[in-house]
């Protein structure tokens, strides 16, 4: 039971190895009790029972530590070789093989600088492997018929995202319960976010993983690399909405949406009804309108080629008239040309005489031509008469007798030819000298 | 007319997205007049079948909220949901 004093070696009693094993088993966990150690995660593995076996170590010193199955599904974070932690459990020993390890029951990862470098680290290698990269993003649909939600049932969350669904635009939702933080959480997220891709009924259109504010801890199960894959690997999109606005997990980075708060979430989840609405009614009033208008003016365009084209019965109308007045005109001009012709008729009528007509009237004029003839007839004779008395007496009046009587003679030579001038005259040429009362014979000289 | 009948029985099946934008579409190119008198009012007739078939969406809007419940088997149903509880 208790090692004894030391005695001389004679009384030193025998112990079985496992006697002492046992001993030193006891007195290690008496001593020790629950410890509290810091160390760096190395030689991590998973063996086939589920037990993690690892060694936690330093500069210097080398601790075995071993973490049952179902320890390791409720610790805080997902060791991994290299991580700075924290370590909390007992100490034992393994009698096999003479060891001493530790027993580990919680693990944490070792200041928050840790906690972030781990992050990084995950982040960077997440995203080599394409998790995060844009062309995996899938449209978040306009308007989902049902939207899932993932996240605690109870608290301000599932009631701000139900409110704001309400507000803008009422669906069916679909929560899938899970704890947020804390043992397990990370799995049932993994699970519902699974499990809601594996729905045949009623399954979402649009899933928001949501949860309030908290410490990078509390949030700490967003981070996990199987609530990251299980977004990344969703075939329906995923709108992620952890913690504030401030507040980024790994799974913001996967999802095809990141709101910032679990409110934003619901606004990108669905349109504001009474938005839509307006619109809808908006486009009928256009359409009709529209519409409207496009029949009015097709209907004033066919109008004015109708116009245009004239109605055949004025058409029909107007001819009838432009024939009326025709037939008018030829009626009288009918008329008209006969009474023409008539009288023209008549006219040449009165023109036309008969031979004895015409004889009758030759003889008339005959007649008084050769009246007029038989009248002057005896005028013929006295008017010449008349005319020579008169130009006798003008003759006696005009003669040269006259002129003779007022001492003037005429000479002419033998053959009475009048001798006008002394040159005609010769030398002893016989000339008669005429006197008013006789001539007498003389001769040139 | 086969050809527009064809389309309207397709409405249906439409999302309210897919219908709200073709009849954004069909307004747009009624308001610009491009289009022939025929092919107008077969596009007015379409316009108002989706107007009708959105308005039955936007009708549709009514709120069920239910949350996921794991049987003992594992198996998933559903149950009603209130956030108060």
């Amino acid at each position: 039971m208790t090692t004894e004093t030391p005695t001389p070696r004679s009384n030193i009693p025998e112990l079985s190895v496992s006697e002492l094993s046992n001993a030193m088993k006891r007195t290690l966990e008496d001593s020790f009790g629950r410890v509290r150690v810091r160390g760096e995660l190395a030689g991590l593995k998973i063996a086939a029972s589920g037990h993690l076996y690892a060694d936690l170590k330093d500069a210097d010193s080398n601790l075995n530590v071993i973490c049952w199955r179902g320890t390791v599904s409720k610790l805080k974070i997902r060791p991994e070789d290299g991580m700075d932690v924290v370590c909390t459990g007992k100490i034992t020993t393994y009698p096999k093989s003479s060891r001493y390890q530790m027993i580990i029951d919680t693990m944490e990862l070792a200041g928050q600088g840790a906690l972030l470098k781990m992050l990084e680290d995950r982040k960077i290698r997440l995203a080599a492997e394409g998790l995060f990269d844009e062309n995996r993003k899938k449209p978040i649909p306009f308007l989902p018929q049902i939207i899932g939600v993932v996240t605690s049932p109870t608290g301000a969350v599932i009631r701000d995202i139900l409110h704001r669904l309400q507000d803008r635009f009422p669906r069916h939702v679909i929560v899938w319960p899970v704890n947020v933080q804390g043992e397990g959480a990370a799995d049932q997220i993994t699970a519902a976010i699974k499990g809601f891709s594996a729905m045949t009924h009623n399954r979402p259109d649009v899933i928001i993983v949501a949860r309030g504010g908290g410490s990078l801890e509390d949030l700490m199960a967003f981070n996990e690399e199987s609530v990251v894959r299980a977004v990344a690997e969703c075939p329906i999109p995923v709108i992620s909405a952890v913690g504030h606005e401030t507040d980024t997990t790994l799974i913001d980075y996967a999802a095809d949406l990141r709101a910032p708060t679990p409110t934003a979430a619901a606004e990108m989840a669905v349109p504001v009804r009474r938005d839509l609405m307006a619109q809808l009614m908006d486009d009928a009033r256009r359409l009709y309108t529209t519409t409207q208008r496009s029949l009015t003016l097709h209907k004033q365009r066919l109008d004015t080629y109708q116009a245009r084209l004239g109605d055949p019965r004025r058409i029909l109308e107007l001819k009838t008239q432009n024939l009326d007045h025709l037939t008018h005109r030829l009626s009288g001009s009918f008329e008209k040309g006969v009474t023409r012709r008539t009288a023209r008729i008549a006219e040449l009528s009165a023109m036309l005489r008969h031979p004895r007509q015409i004889m009758q009237e030759a003889k008339r004029t005959l007649t008084i031509w050769d009246n007029r003839l038989t009248d002057i007839k005896p005028r013929l004779l006295q008017q010449p008469e008349q005319k020579l008395t008169r130009a006798a007496a003008l003759l006696e009046a005009l003669s040269f007798h006259k002129v003779l009587e007022r001492g003037f003679a005429v000479i002419r030579d033998e053959t009475g030819t009048p001798l006008t001038s002394a040159a005609s005259t010769k030398n002893n040429q016989d000339i008669v000298i005429q006197f008013h009362d006789g001539q007498k014979k003389a001769q040139v000289k | 007319m086969v050809v527009m009948t064809g389309k309207s029985a397709a409405v249906d099946s439409l999302t309210f997205e897919a219908a709200l934008l073709e009849l954004e579409g069909i307004v747009r190119d009624l308001e610009t007049g491009k289009s022939a008198l025929e092919e107008s009012i077969g596009a007015y007739e379409r316009g108002v079948a989706l107007k009708t078939h959105c308005e039955k969406k936007l009708r549709e809007a009514q709120a069920k909220i239910e949350k996921i419940t794991v049987g003992a088997d594992g198996k998933i149903g559903t149950a009603p949901f209130d956030p108060q509880e």
